[in-house]
């Protein structure tokens, strides 16, 4: 050790070299120690009834999402021609599934597009908006938060400064403005979401990374030697991510309802077909006053049911990170 | 000014100061930075000189907030002391090299007062142990945070690796937190109150390791704490803290047998004595602490002393230095006593008055800084 000339004695005087096992044991333990931790996670999150039924939710929508090649009898965006003269015909065809005789399970749009194959190719747009806008959000968030809440001082100020601008700022007259000027597709979507939301996340985590800071671990990682970088990604991140995970749920949540209405304003991706597209061309025909509900009620119940999941999903986790259950 | 350095002082503490900026919010110090006025200051350690020397317990005390966990900590330089200086092996460390620095980070451990918020909730023992190893790239970690654990009679140790802090008790993870400093083999380690927040019965425990500690393996340690018969038991040498201040130092006996600062023979005399025969009126420590902001002139302990000599105690800062009618190390920083030296420092202030200029060295002048 460093003092070599003092002449007391160790504690480690006769620790004896590196056994060899050493590394193996570390990963063997560290994986197992991760293996521990998100069983515990998991069976906290899924004791809930409600927390269930939205998990197997969210799974049905991801597979298929996954499988929508397959799944959907038509493509989306293909007008339903009879095959002869190919005039449109398929247009306002009710739906098979409440006795039409059309052949399609949803009918068809006011322009011949197939509902149904809309519906489950409108997955993969709400899946996509959600889960890349909400992992960002809460990444962008989450690093902001613990770099402010943790250098405190200038750097800080200039972080919420920031933040409180963005505050000022209302989520979806924003997007639509940001979409409108960046050009309607669904990538400047999820920017312009992103851009927005992770102003919430930034605040809720650098707070927590405040009081983190302070607390007696972090200083004794401190006096024992810690980089800046080890303490924010051992002591704080750790600490603050049930906090992201929680954020970056509702922020799924959040980012399709964003979507939706950006489309449904008719700002929406052209070349895409998401709920919120076809909420937008329902209305653009007048489907309600029509009488045409097959148009607009599946999508709204889609739209319904997965923000929903997201929000329990996002109150289970609440629970957890909960440290009193802990 | 009476620094007796010894040979074997591992850290040498010099005029430390530590000021902390209230801090009154941004939109505040705009305001303050555009009218000029100065911003406010705690000042929460304000000028402590003593040493650390190998293998010894060095107990601080005082009241709450006079400054004992801002000067354990601006040892083991959580804090950037704003004045005054630290040397560590005779290397100062204002002007220490990243190098010097590493080394010392690694000879200079704390343990805190709560163990329930001192170890990280999310790592394992094993983890919480091994990490300053890992930090200083020491091998053979495994060995090490086994050994370290059994030295703080977590045992067997293996058994303790994958526990969460939540699973162990109070006592343990003051163990625990124990094993880590020790994990590194520390030259000194800064004890912040180590028990007064654990069961009394696991106190004994806790403490019989920490002598332990400096007994078989010479480590030396400052203990921080409010409990003088505590001190007593554990400490070789106390230094007493008044606002911010050292007002008395010496030897453990010396200073609980025979006390001279006002403050001191207060403190004492609030705490149980446990040998009934040592008959000792007892006297409540009246009035309120200072302000630790506008920092009173003269004397800090002077609203509440007893013993007040006028003018001398309103306006001369009595200095911490031996005084002529007690043996030994003992420091006493008090107007009652005559220095070692001979001078009166009530009668020097008197002479000084009618020539209108007192020259007796920095600690003496009014201070008003
Ligand atoms: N980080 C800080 N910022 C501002 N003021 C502080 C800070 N830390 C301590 N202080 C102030 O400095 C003074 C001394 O505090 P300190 O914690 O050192 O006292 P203490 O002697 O340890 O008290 P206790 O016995 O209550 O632990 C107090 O007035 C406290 O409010
Ligand atoms: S200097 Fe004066 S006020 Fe201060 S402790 Fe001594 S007698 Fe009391
Ligand atoms: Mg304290």
């Amino acid at each position: 050790m460093a003092q070599e000339e003092s002449t007391r004695s160790s504690v480690f005087a006769d620790v004896e070299e590196v056994s060899s096992s050493d590394e193996i044991n570390k990963w063997a333990r560290t994986a197992r120690l991760w293996r521990e931790t998100l069983k515990e996670h998991w069976s906290l999150l899924t004791d809930e009834l409600s927390v269930r039924l939205s998990m197997l939710m969210v799974a049905f929508f991801v597979l298929v999402a996954i499988f929508a090649p397959f799944l959907a009898p038509n493509p989306p965006l293909e007008r339903q021609y009879q095959t002869e003269d190919q005039i449109l015909i398929e247009k306002w065809a009710e739906p098979s599934i409440v006795g039409g005789d059309s052949g399609y399970l949803l009918g068809t749009t006011a322009e011949g597009f197939d509902i149904f194959s809309q519906l489950i190719f409108g997955t993969r747009a709400a899946l996509l908006v959600g889960i890349i806008a909400a992992v960002f959000t809460a990444g962008i968030g989450t690093m902001v938060g613990l770099v402010a809440g943790y250098y405190g001082g200038t750097v800080d100020d200039a972080l919420m400064r920031l933040v409180d601008f963005l505050y000022g700022m209302p989520l979806l007259p924003t997007v639509i403005i940001l979409v409108a000027l960046l050009g309607p597709s669904l990538w400047n979507i999820i920017l312009a979401v992103i851009i927005l939301q992770w102003r919430a996340t930034a605040r809720v985590i650098r707070s927590q990374a405040l009081s983190l800071r302070e607390r007696p671990f972090v200083k004794a990682a401190q006096v024992a030697g810690a980089s800046d970088w080890h303490i924010i990604s051992r002591h704080l991140a750790p600490n603050v991510l049930p906090m992201s995970f929680l954020y970056g749920s509702f922020a799924i949540a959040w980012a399709i309802l964003t979507e939706a209405g950006v489309s449904f304003i008719g700002l929406g991706d052209p070349n895409t077909v998401s709920w919120g597209t076809m909420l937008q061309a329902s209305r653009a025909y007048s489907a309600l006053s029509f009488g045409a509900w097959w148009w607009f009620v599946p999508p709204g119940i889609c739209i319904g049911l997965l923000v929903i999941s997201g929000f329990l999903i996002g109150r289970g986790y609440e629970e957890i990170t909960n440290p009193k259950l802990q | 000014m009476s620094h007796t350095t010894h040979d074997d002082a591992l850290l040498q503490v010099r005029n430390l100061e530590k000021h902390f900026k209230v801090d009154a919010g941004w939109i505040a110090s705009i305001l303050q930075s555009v009218s000029g006025d100065d911003p406010d200051y705690v000042h929460a350690v304000d000028g402590v000189s003593f040493d650390l020397r190998r293998g010894e317990t060095l107990g601080l005390a005082g009241e709450s907030g006079c400054g004992k966990t801002t000067t354990g900590m601006s040892l083991v330089k959580l804090h950037e002391p704003t004045g005054g200086d630290i040397h560590y092996n005779g290397q100062s460390l204002n002007d220490a090299t990243d190098a010097e620095l590493k080394e010392f980070r690694q000879n200079a451990q704390m343990i805190f007062q709560d163990p329930f918020e001192s170890l990280n909730p999310r790592m394992t023992v094993y983890d919480t142990v091994a990490e300053p190893l890992r930090i200083h790239n020491i091998t053979n970690e495994t060995a090490r945070v086994q050994r370290a654990l059994e030295f703080a009679e977590l045992l067997p140790a293996e058994q303790y690796f994958d526990q969460y802090p939540h699973e162990l008790s109070g006592g343990q993870r003051q163990r625990v937190a124990i094993a880590r400093a020790l994990v590194l083999d520390p030259d000194f380690i800064v004890a912040d109150e180590p028990v007064s927040m654990l069961d009394v019965s696991l106190r004994a425990g806790v403490l019989s390791l920490l002598e332990r500690m400096t007994d078989e393996f010479g480590l030396s340690v400052v203990y921080i704490s409010h409990d003088l018969s505590l001190l007593r038991h554990m400490c070789d040498r106390l230094a007493i803290m008044y606002m911010g201040k050292i007002v008395e130092k010496g030897p453990t006996d010396q200073i609980i047998e025979n006390p001279q600062h006002p403050y001191t023979q207060a403190l004492i005399n609030a705490v149980p004595v446990p040998e009934p025969n040592v008959g000792r009126e007892r006297v409540e420590l009246a009035g309120e602490v200072g302000d630790v902001i506008d920092i009173p002139s003269g004397c800090r302990f002077k609203s509440r002393c007893p013993d007040y000599i006028g003018d001398v105690c309103d306006q001369v800062v009595p200095p911490l230095e031996e005084k002529a009618h007690v043996e030994g190390e003992q420091a006493v920083a008090c107007h009652l006593y005559e220095s070692v030296d001979g001078t009166d420092p009530a009668e020097a202030f008197r002479q000084g008055q009618s020539v209108s200029a007192s020259g007796d060295g920095p600690e003496s002048t009014p201070a008003d800084d």
